[in-house]
């Protein structure tokens, strides 16, 4: 690279951002799926499908940019994920299928028994793409077996305690991003049971991060060099220290509640730690140890024709993005559907 | 790895058969939303203009419909996206440096664009204003277009690829981003895809309100607005449509002539003038088409406009390089059959128009209810004819299907196949019945949206919405 750009960083960049987008949006609409069941009467789960109702649409385009983005940017790591991690995403697939139309098919129920069964379409949904999800997670961390630009690994390989415990800490996860959204969008008992469950889930959070992130550098002994060799571990120290103290701001919001944005907002802040760690661990790997962003890149010539595109279209889908959002801004009303 | 089969069948089929089974799905529901979306934008602006309550009516009424089909649309897109990966993982990695950038573009052209704006059509009337709201659904109509553009794009350079070559893993790397967008085949596909969208919801919508119309709703201003315009569609649409499939044709004889063999049945070369195949029974193992019914040289007169031009049979290619004729020849005849009657329909509401028996021809009106799913119908037999005749090859003359597949046990992709079936034909039958449900319904005076259904309702914002539910002409609405 003569020019001292790395194309093929840039590209690793840009999808680290699409995913990072995709796991907060979706994350918070796929957490209502999951906290569901802990809000049993038909007004209040009509009014958590309202606080996302118009937007999630949107929210689940970010996971077709970040698949297409691998394929695209990255065309042999998707080659190789995809086979690896089948059954997983499947499962993910189908698991956002009922998801996805439990929001329109819900209203038009009319017993109370296809009633029960878009409900349970909708948390089970939820639940599943969300572990799913977290699985690959763990999948990819662990590592993938290959052999001549194909995945060369067994058809169980994803099932493993460390791919389960992944799965969890992805479900709780987006459940507390879930409680911190509706803290936002809702109001009275809702929003006081909101808080009571980020609290609950915000510990168990915690709980999850650490004990992902003490395993995972036992995974592979480089991933162990990263984070405690010095002079690594000047760089690496910030990160759980940052964690510490955002958890603290976060326990301290929940508790006083003198405003709806900050716990969302910590939480945000929470789950980029997160990505700046795991980030810091699998640099410059997609499929860690075995093969790096470079020996996976596509075509020289397609990165850049992407590159253009995602520069000019990527700050207007923000734009109107964020003024779907603004349109819809504000606490959704429990009463206003039933005139 | 060892081949391994499920149920009798080892991988690649089962693979194919997944692949097939959920595009052929989720293309059902685009086809309908393509021209749907453009429908309600178009009855959205003649309210506007107009003030004419009958356009709102509609617009909600369909506006119901739409909601429900793109949901579906979505989330079985969504499921497309992954299945290169999944079960075509080498094909992936091969044409990925082709093919992933036009996707991507897809996605930040086309999918952001209908998604952002869909909520504000849906939800949005009251909060932002006419203005602002006409043109959200203008944005989702464009989406759903671009998107279509885009995807026939990508599968027009599998057909007919050009702009490229091949490295030392035997991947694909561009050459040229013009060539590779406009292969010559694309045009085509997508003037006659696109123009299939439109006749397919012409349909729908004329079926219903046929329905209605049968069951004495003559007087009802929104069914009579509704059939009317789906039949103008009809008359103006349908003969456009066998043009450009025709022109669709010649193209494809020009550069994938053996697909044509496969869909015309000739199995011989003619030396001097092929006889058009009407119908018969495509026999592969014995090369021949039995019970041929058949009108001497009028294939070489639609194919090369000369009654004694030549035309090469499939006796002219290696049997491994012919495709399943069976499928491609029915196919084919289904769609153009179907195309056929469709111009029948347009024509008939023509005469009845103009003997001012539009709304009283009961047999006009059967036919019309009959004919509302046809578009489907015609839109995956096209498909099956387009894509069974590509085979062997995915990238057509390059790279073979067999060569194509991911490195899958037959029992992983068996099961998910199943799978893929119940979950389906269960939760997409549900949607479809939902749909029959509301269209059963006829559109009346008053017509509540979304909005005011007991549905999902708009955030409390501080906007006054009285204030932005007048009409622009100072009416309410
Ligand atoms: C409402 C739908 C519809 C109707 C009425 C027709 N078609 Fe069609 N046809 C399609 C919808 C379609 C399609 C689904 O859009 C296809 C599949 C892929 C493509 O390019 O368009 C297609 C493909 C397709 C192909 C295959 C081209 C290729 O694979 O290279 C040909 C030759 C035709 N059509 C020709 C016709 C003719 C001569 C028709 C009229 C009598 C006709 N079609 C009516
Ligand atoms: C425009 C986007 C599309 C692309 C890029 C695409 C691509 C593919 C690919 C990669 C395969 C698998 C390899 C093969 O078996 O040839 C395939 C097969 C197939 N597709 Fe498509 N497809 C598209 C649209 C459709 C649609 C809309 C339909 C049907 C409604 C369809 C019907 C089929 C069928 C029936 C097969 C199986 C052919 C066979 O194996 O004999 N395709 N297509
Ligand atoms: C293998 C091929 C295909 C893939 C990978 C694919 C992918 C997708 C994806 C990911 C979505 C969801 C977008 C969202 O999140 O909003 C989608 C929806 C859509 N697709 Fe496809 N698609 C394929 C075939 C086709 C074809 C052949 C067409 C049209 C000619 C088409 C037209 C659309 C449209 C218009 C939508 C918007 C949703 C709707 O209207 O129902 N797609 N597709």
């Amino acid at each position: 690279m003569e020019t001292g750009f790395d194309i093929t960083a840039a590209w690793a960049l840009i999808l680290a951002v699409a995913v990072y987008i995709y796991v907060v949006l979706d994350g918070f609409d796929l957490g209502i799926g999951i906290l569901y069941p802990l809000f049993p009467g038909k007004r209040d789960r009509d009014l958590l499908m309202n606080t996302v109702a118009p937007v999630w649409d949107g929210n689940e385009t970010w996971l077709v940019l970040g698949g297409g983005g691998l394929f695209a940017a990255f065309p042999l790591a998707y080659a190789i994920l995809m086979p690896a991690v089948y059954p997983l995403v499947i499962a993910m697939l189908l698991g956002l299928v009922f998801r996805g139309v439990a929001f329109e098919f819900r209203w038009k129920a009319t017993g109370p028994f296809s009633n029960w069964l878009w409900d349970t379409a909708f948390f089970g949904g939820s639940f599943i793409a969300a572990m799913s999800q977290g699985m690959i997670l763990g999948a990819i961390l662990q590592g993938i077996e290959i052999a001549d630009r194909s995945y060369a690994g067994g058809w169980w390989d994803w099932l493993t305690p460390f791919t389960l415990l992944c799965g969890a800490a992805v479900v709780c996860g987006y459940m507390l991003l879930g409680a911190c959204w509706l803290n936002i969008k809702t109001s009275g008992d809702v929003q006081v049971e909101a808080r009571r469950l980020a609290r609950i889930l915000g510990i168990a959070t915690v709980g999850f991060i650490v004990a992902v992130s003490l395993w995972t550098p036992f995974l592979h002994p480089e991933y162990l060099g990263r984070w405690f060799a010095w002079p690594a571990i000047a760089v690496t120290a910030p990160v759980p220290i940052a964690v510490a103290l955002l958890i603290y701001a976060l326990a301290r919001s929940l508790t006083e509640g003198e405003s709806d944005w900050r716990p969302f907002l910590l939480v945000l802040a929470l789950f980029l730690l997160c990505f700046i760690g795991l980030g810091i661990s699998m640099w410059p790997w997609v499929i860690p140890t075995q093969l790096s962003i470079w020996d996976a890149a596509t075509a020289r010539k397609s990165q850049i024709f992407m590159l253009v595109g995602v520069l000019f279209i990527l700050p207007i889908i923000l734009g109107y993005t964020a003024y779907a959002y603004w349109v819809f801004r504000g606490k959704v009303d429990p009463d206003e559907g039933y005139h | 790895m060892e081949v391994t089969t499920f149920l009798g069948l080892d991988a690649v089929m089962l693979a194919r058969m997944q692949f097939a089974f959920t595009v052929s799905f989720h293309f059902l529901f685009p086809a309908f939303t393509i021209g749907l979306a453009s429908y309600l934008a178009v009855l959205n602006a003649m309210y506007l203009r107009s003030g004419n309550d009958a356009y709102l009516q509609l617009f909600k009424y369909w506006l119901k419909i739409f909601a429900i089909t793109f949901a579906m649309g979505v989330v079985s897109g969504i499921v497309m996206a992954y299945q290169f990966g999944t079960n075509w993982a080498v094909f992936s990695d091969k044409a990925g440096p082709v093919i992933g950038p036009l996707m991507a573009y897809e996605v930040l052209t086309a999918f952001f664009l209908e998604a952002g704006f869909l909520g504000i059509m849906i939800f949005g009337r009251d909060k932002v204003g006419p203005g602002l709201h006409m043109f959200a659904c203008v944005m989702v109509a464009l989406g759903t277009a671009i998107s279509a553009t885009w995807i026939l794009s990508v599968n027009s350079w599998m057909q007919t690829p050009q702009g490229f070559e091949i490295n030392e893993n035997g991947q694909f790397i561009p050459l040229s981003w013009l060539e590779v967008i406009f292969t010559p085949s694309f045009p085509y596909r997508l003037a006659h895809t696109l123009t299939a969208a439109y006749l397919t919801t012409a349909f729908i919508v004329g079926g219903v309100g046929a329905l209605h119309l049968l069951r004495g709703e003559r007087d009802n201003h929104g069914v009579r607005t509704m059939f009317s315009m789906a039949m103008w569609m009809a008359a103006i649409v349908a003969p456009i449509q066998i043009f450009l499939g025709d022109q669709h044709g010649l193209n494809t004889l020009k550069h994938q002539p053996v697909k044509v063999m496969a869909m015309e049945g000739h199995f011989e070369s003619h030396p001097d003038g092929a006889p058009l195949i009407l119908f018969g029974i495509p026999d592969q193992e014995a090369g021949e088409v039995k019970y041929a019914v058949q009108i001497p040289k009028l294939s070489s007169l639609i194919l090369k406009h000369d009654l004694n031009a030549p035309l090469d049979g499939l006796d002219s290619v290696p049997d491994e390089l012919e495709p399943p004729v069976a499928v491609v020849f029915w196919a084919f005849r289904i769609m153009v059959g179907i195309g056929f009657l469709m111009l029948g329909v347009g024509v008939w509401s023509l005469i009845a128009r103009y003997r001012h028996r539009l709304y009283d021809d009961h047999w006009l009106h059967r036919a019309a209810l009959i004919m509302g799913p046809s578009g489907l119908i015609a839109v995956l037999a096209g498909w099956f004819t387009t894509e069974v005749g590509r085979q062997p090859y995915t990238v057509y003359g390059h790279l073979l299907t067999q060569e194509s597949s991911s490195p899958l046990e037959a029992q992983a992709v068996g099961i998910s196949l199943l799978a893929f079936i119940v979950i389906y034909s269960s939760v997409f039958g549900a949607g479809i019945v939902y749909m029959l449900k509301l269209m059963n319904k006829s559109p009346h005076p008053g017509e509540r949206g979304l909005d005011a259904e007991p549905g999902p309702i708009r955030t409390a914002s501080p906007i006054a919405v009285g204030a932005d539910r007048k009409h622009p002409n100072g009416k309410r609405n």
